[in-house]
């Protein structure tokens, strides 16, 4: 997706939610907001009561308020109209640009994963379980699980990121998405989805809004705001039968006017802008949310697990030094450990080389032709590598492999006395221990070292600051597992992980009333994210890890979900926010409506405009122009979120509260006051 | 207002303040079933009740079961009470031989004692006898005043257990809320006010010559006895007419200081029980003092209003009145200064509904504090029980729109608040408002209602509006000067009452229900603290807020209309 895309309103998007705002006039759509729908309402009685009024000739100036009251009480419905259809528009256009590539797709359909022989049918056509083709060029048709071979793939049309990927066969990286290009090679797919269900409907139906239920919290907030309309309907239509007992009556217009100010209009019109504005602001970091439900717990998420590998540290690790045993000279060390490791294409492999020639300069030696060499790989059995030369074998490994491969050559071997005590030190260091051995002669051992990824340390800070207890989840050992989490700076670890403690530790939080978020992309990850309350799958991972999730990050960059956490606050932040200032609005609005109405029937109310409001027509009408203005001034903030700055929640809450309940009991005062004077001088009541 | 008024309000702020929290405390130990003072002497008697009742004391609640037993519980109350009114000509204690009044009347009165309103549309020494006052009306004011506490004492399970549905025995709650709280403090009180002078007979009224050479009934009876709980229950009913007013119920300054402080012992002192339960005694701190606060502010408003002269008496008496006289209009002598405004906000703050002057004659802006008190749910304090769960919705629907603010689902007490926590909430907050805008608009439109107002204009509105506010907010209170017993006001007053009693206690059981099922979140730097200053500003301002814009366009047509015309006809 094009990231740009997201961020610019274009003007054609400005006119389509123009014209849309309009269509969401009809009371059928209104009727799901409905504090916008008792409006609505409103202003069909003031303008009913406009041409009452015209056709009874009523007085003038009773006339002219009504009409300034109706045309306002329209634009506020139109307003928040505007506001909704904005935040859909955003999603519209990337959904259409999805839709184009979806358009039209071919397959190139063979009987069997063996078979080259293909029938071109469209992909509308295919099935789960089909077997499909790829050459370069080709557009995968569906979503699918590579059977044979293997391809670099563009997936840019999905995510965005225009380097291309490599999937294959077998392993955590064989799915492919529909939708996608096939740059080199061959590839047999299985089709693991059905027409319509595939990930690029899935994402089509997420970014146009059209599956956005609104979510719990939403929901609870709209039952509120329900609550408060109807009672300050209440307290507004009792008005006339007070009024009844005093010998006096109210107009429509005033009725209508106090009842709009005092009913939470502004957090009302923007309630379902701001939901759509998150999920689109969670699109623009590419993750894709499959329901806003994990969005919101991502917000309330108070305990996060994290790989070690690739999200705290970086993914290899890389020889810091050379201990040899006692006896053992370290030159003597390093030539072996660059021996064993020279057919090593690992990250941490070429980091030995690199050490060996950088300390004792040994070059990389070359073997010359009467050399009988033969290099023996890692296998996760012996959990060894290393090379035979000339009969002479040089080993490196787990200090627990080596001695037992040593013990196996020699038995009576003794295993030097302070072996055991290095291969601690190192662990203790957070480092991981390789012992090299020459033959049955342990030399001593390699300090491979973990390295912290930049920034992750303020990240983690971060964290903590939000409440938010990280985790780290590693193979290690407890020992070098405890010191990379104290410097990194991680509350809590989890060594010698297995899915299944991942799995036993997610259900161990969540029973003591935690919200867990992880982040995974292996296969073996799928029933742990399925757990977590926000499980963000990584897009180059399995497709069961993909489903298993409840979002996808199209980056696959597990620091993501610290993102996604904010994202997830400041959606809350914002309804609640809003909701504060719509509330604290209302007292302004109070001392210019109120009096206004009474003053007909006591003058003696007059000293309560303490706003000192030309007369009170106009008194009336500001408070209504402010509650309409306030929503178009506010879709900014709406769509954008409020600001968020990891902090504690009480720091937070003393901040908003200061700016968004204190700025709205003021701010209208201010406003209701500046339009009554543009009214006097315009005179328009 | 003069230092000595200082002194007065001064010296019964620091009573509450010193003795709510070791009360609140030793409420939790009652309700945990812990060992306190008095279990050796009231264990034994609890046991007896038990089999006879055949309660088994561990068997816990549900909250369906535990709304189901309470209101078979009081509907049975209501129905003998209803009985024992109307049959009281053939019982015994009847030295006036009062019979059998109207049957609205008697359901009005019988709804209006076991709903814990105490609404008096009767004139007890003409309609009922001693028997009704004691095996009828008093034995109610104790009941309903167990009934409410029980009620905030499951809503206060449901937020601090965990993953349960038990919400503990109604009939255990009530049985030790009446032994272990009402009863003592009611025995040891009733002593008191026979030593300040209150009476405690069974003579027939005293036919008395006054020194004018008048004739004059002197009514008397059980007073003393039904006096305490009448304000330790937040009740309110007098047993004279007069009520706190009359020298039979409150004889000194010492019996109104007693009054005032059991009037808001119970309920200032559950806020710290609730604390209690929630193991965090700073959040039953937080909110005491939110409310505490609130509540000297209003006592000092309205200390002001009334200790300054209604402002036309003193241009038309010239010389003779000043401000500094006060309003003494409706005012027994010994209660000017301070002690009549205070027991009119402490009156309607809580539920109690006594009186020791008449609202009626209060100035306007006394009877707008009145009204509003009550119209913003009796929650700084409140009645027994009802004041703390009032206030505990009211904290949930502020941890709401604050919570939001700090990112996070709201949750009180790690208790997430969703939509249907959220529902059941505000249907109970603002439940008997819409009783009370209502009922006062539908009165208008019945001319019987118009016509038993005694005065034109606001301040007949402001009688309307006392009188559905009263009924639906549980208080009993009146603003005098409309005839309540007619049956338009019997009959709706009763249906106020009754649903506004009911209906949120049923809404607030199902919420406790709720809320005792979640697991509770641990609490962490994210989490939006509930136990400091500012979470009680802002339940304080919510509170206002709501209260506020619900009611003051009625109220600017009432008391705020005719506080503006008084000081304008002044010019």
């Amino acid at each position: 997706m094009d990231n740009k895309q997201l961020n610019r309103i274009s003007g054609k998007m400005l006119l389509e939610a123009a014209g849309n705002s309009i269509i969401k006039l009809s009371p059928d759509k209104m009727w799901a907001i409905p504090v916008m729908f008792t409006v609505e309402i409103g202003a069909i009685l003031t303008t009913i009561s406009l041409f009452f009024g015209i056709f009874t000739k009523a007085d003038a100036a009773g006339i002219i308020l009504t009409l300034h009251i109706s045309v306002w009480l329209w634009l506020t419905v139109i307003f928040a109209n505007f506001a909704e259809a904005l935040a859909e528009s955003r999603g519209k256009a990337t959904a259409d640009s999805l839709k184009k590539t979806k358009r039209d797709l071919m397959a190139k359909k063979v009987p069997d994963t063996a078979s080259r022989e293909f029938t071109l049918v469209a992909a509308s056509t295919l099935v789960r379980g089909d077997f499909v083709m790829a050459e370069p060029s080709d557009v995968i048709a569906l979503d699918g699980e590579i059977i044979s071979g293997i391809a670099s793939i563009d997936e840019s049309a999905v995510t965005g990121e225009s380097a291309p990927v490599i999937r294959e066969a077998g392993g955590d990286r064989s799915s492919v998405i529909g939708g996608t290009k096939v740059l080199s090679d061959f590839i047999v797919y299985r089709i693991t989805a059905n027409p319509g269900e595939s990930f690029l409907d899935k994402m089509i139906a997420l970014v146009e809004g059209a599956v956005r239920k609104r979510t719990p919290n939403e929901i609870a907030l709209n039952i509120l705001l329900i609550a408060l309309t109807f009672i300050f309907l209440l307290a507004v239509a009792t008005l006339q039968p007070y009024a009844n007992f005093l010998k006096s009556t109210f107009t429509v217009t005033q009725l209508v006017s106090l009842f709009v100010a005092l009913a939470p209009t502004t957090i009302g019109a923007l309630l379902s802008a701001i939901g759509i504005a998150g999920m689109n602001r969670l699109l623009k970091i590419n993750v894709l949310a499959f329901s806003g439900r994990s969005v919101e717990a991502a917000g309330d998420v108070d305990v996060v697990l994290l790989d070690k590998t690739g999200t705290i540290t970086l993914g290899n690790r890389q020889a810091d030094a050379f201990f040899p045993v006692k006896g053992v000279g370290e030159q003597e060390l390093a030539e072996a450990a660059q021996y064993s490791s020279l057919s090593d294409e690992t990250p941490e492999g070429r980091s030995i080389v690199v050490l060996a020639k950088r300390k004792f300069n040994i070059r990389e030696h070359e073997f010359g032709s009467t050399d009988k060499v033969n290099f023996i790989p890692f296998k996760a059995e012996t959990r060894m590598s290393g090379v035979d030369l000339n009969g002479v074998m040089i080993m490196k490994g787990a200090s627990e492999s080596i001695i037992e491969y040593v013990k196996s050559k020699e038995k009576n071997i003794s295993i030097p006395g302070d072996l055991q005590a290095i291969v601690e030190s190192v662990a203790v260091k957070g480092g991981t221990p390789l012992v090299v051995a020459k033959d049955a002669r342990i030399l001593g051992v390699i300090y491979l070292k973990d390295i912290l990824k930049g920034g992750i340390k303020e990240r983690l800070q971060q964290l903590n600051l939000m409440g938010i207890k990280s985790v780290m989840i590693t193979g290690d050992n407890p020992i070098t597992a405890a010191s990379i989490a104290a410097e990194a700076g991680v509350n809590d670890f989890l060594s010698n992980a297995k899915p299944e403690t991942k799995l036993a530790l997610i259900k161990k939080y969540q029973a003591d009333g935690h919200m867990v978020a992880m982040i995974g992309d292996g296969t073996n990850d799928a029933p742990a994210l399925a757990q977590a309350d926000v499980g963000i799958a990584m897009n180059t991972g399995t497709a069961a890890a993909r489903e298993a999730g409840n979002m996808l990050d199209l980056d696959s960059n597990p620091t993501k979900v610290i993102e996604v956490v904010e994202i997830g606050k400041q959606i809350l932040i914002t309804r609640g926010s809003l909701t504060t200032f719509s509330i604290a609005n209302d007292v302004a609005k109070y001392f210019a409506i109120v009096p206004a109405m009474l003053m007909g029937m006591f003058p003696s109310m007059a000293p309560l405009n303490i706003m000192r409001l030309a007369s009170p027509s106009s008194a009336i009408l500001s408070a209504i122009i402010f509650n309409a203005v306030i929503i178009p001034s506010l879709i900014p903030l709406a769509l954008r979120g409020v600001p968020y700055k990891p902090q504690s929640a009480a720091r937070l809450l003393r901040v908003n509260i200061l700016i968004y309940g204190l700025g709205g009991v003021i701010l209208p005062f201010i406003g209701i006051k500046v339009i009554d004077m543009l009214l006097a001088v315009l005179h328009i009541v | 207002m003069n230092l000595k008024i200082i002194i007065e309000l001064s010296f019964f702020f620091v009573l509450v303040l010193i003795a709510a929290r070791p009360f609140g405390e030793y409420m939790y130990l009652v309700f945990t079933g812990k060992k306190t003072l008095l279990t050796p002497v009231f264990t034994p008697v609890e046991n007896i009740i038990y089999r006879l009742c055949g309660v088994k004391k561990d068997d816990e609640h549900t909250w369906i079961d535990y709304t189901v037993s309470l209101m078979a519980f009081n509907i049975a109350g209501l129905l003998l009470l209803f009985a024992v009114i109307m049959l009281q000509g053939w019982l015994p204690l009847n030295p006036q031989k009062l019979g059998a009044p109207n049957a609205w009347l008697a359901i009005n009165t019988a709804v209006s004692f076991v709903t814990n309103t105490n609404w008096q549309a009767y004139t007890p020494e003409s309609t009922v006898s001693y028997f009704t006052q004691m095996a009828g009306l008093a034995v109610q004011n104790f009941l309903s005043a167990a009934t409410g506490i029980t009620v905030a004492i499951a809503l206060t399970r449901g937020f601090t257990r965990k993953e349960t549905k038990h919400l503990g025995s109604f009939w255990v709650d009530l049985t030790r809320t009446t032994l272990y709280i009402l009863l003592p403090i009611a025995i040891f009180g009733a002593i008191f006010l026979v030593s300040q002078g209150v009476p405690q007979n069974f003579s027939p009224y005293t036919n008395a010559k006054t020194v004018e050479g008048a004739q004059q009934v002197i009514a008397q009876g059980p007073v003393a006895s039904q006096e305490v709980i009448k304000e330790l229950g937040t009740n309110g009913g007098g047993f004279l007419n007069a009520n706190s007013s009359h020298p039979y119920e409150n004889p000194t300054p010492l019996s109104n200081i007693f009054e005032m402080f059991i009037i808001v012992l119970i309920s200032a002192g559950l806020i710290f029980t609730f604390g209690k339960f929630a193991g965090d005694l700073k959040q039953g701190r937080a909110l005491f003092y939110g409310v505490f606060v609130t509540l000297i502010l209003l006592v000092l408003c309205a200390a002001w209003s009334e200790t300054t002269a209604n402002p036309l008496l003193v241009k038309n008496a010239g010389a003779k009145v000043s401000f500094e006289n006060g309003n003494t209009e409706g005012k027994e002598t010994r209660f000017f200064g301070a002690a009549s405004p205070l027991f009119s906000v402490l009156t309607t703050v809580t539920s109690c509904g006594a009186v020791n002057n008449m609202h009626d004659s209060n100035m306007p802006l006394t009877g707008l504090i009145e009204l509003f008190d009550m119209q913003l749910g009796e929650l700084i304090f409140g009645g027994v029980g009802t004041g703390l769960y009032t206030l505990l919705l009211f904290a949930v629907i502020t941890v709401f729109i604050a919570g939001l603010m700090v990112g996070r689902t709201p949750e009180y007490l790690g208790k997430k608040i969703g939509p249907t926590e959220i529902q059941l909430t505000i249907a109970a907050a603002i439940f008997s408002s819409i009783l009370m805008l209502l009922n006062s608009a539908i009165a208008v439109y019945v001319a019987d209602a118009v016509k038993s107002v005694a005065n034109p204009g606001p301040h007949g509105f402001s009688e309307i509006l006392y009188a559905a506010t009263s009924a639906a907010a549980n208080n009993g209170s009146a603003f005098a000067g409309l005839n309540a017993n007619i049956d338009f006001w019997n009959i709706s007053l009763a249906l106020e009452m009754f649903l506004g009693r009911f209906v949120p206690i049923i809404l607030v059981l199902a919420l406790a229900g709720r809320l005792a099922v979640k697991k509770a979140t641990p609490a962490s730097l994210g989490t939006l603290p509930t136990n400091d200053a500012l979470f009680a500003v802002m339940l304080v301002m919510v509170i206002l807020l709501v209260g506020g814009l619900t009611f003051l366009p009625a109220l600017s047509m009432g008391p705020i209309a005719e506080h503006m015309n008084l000081f304008a006809a002044l010019k």
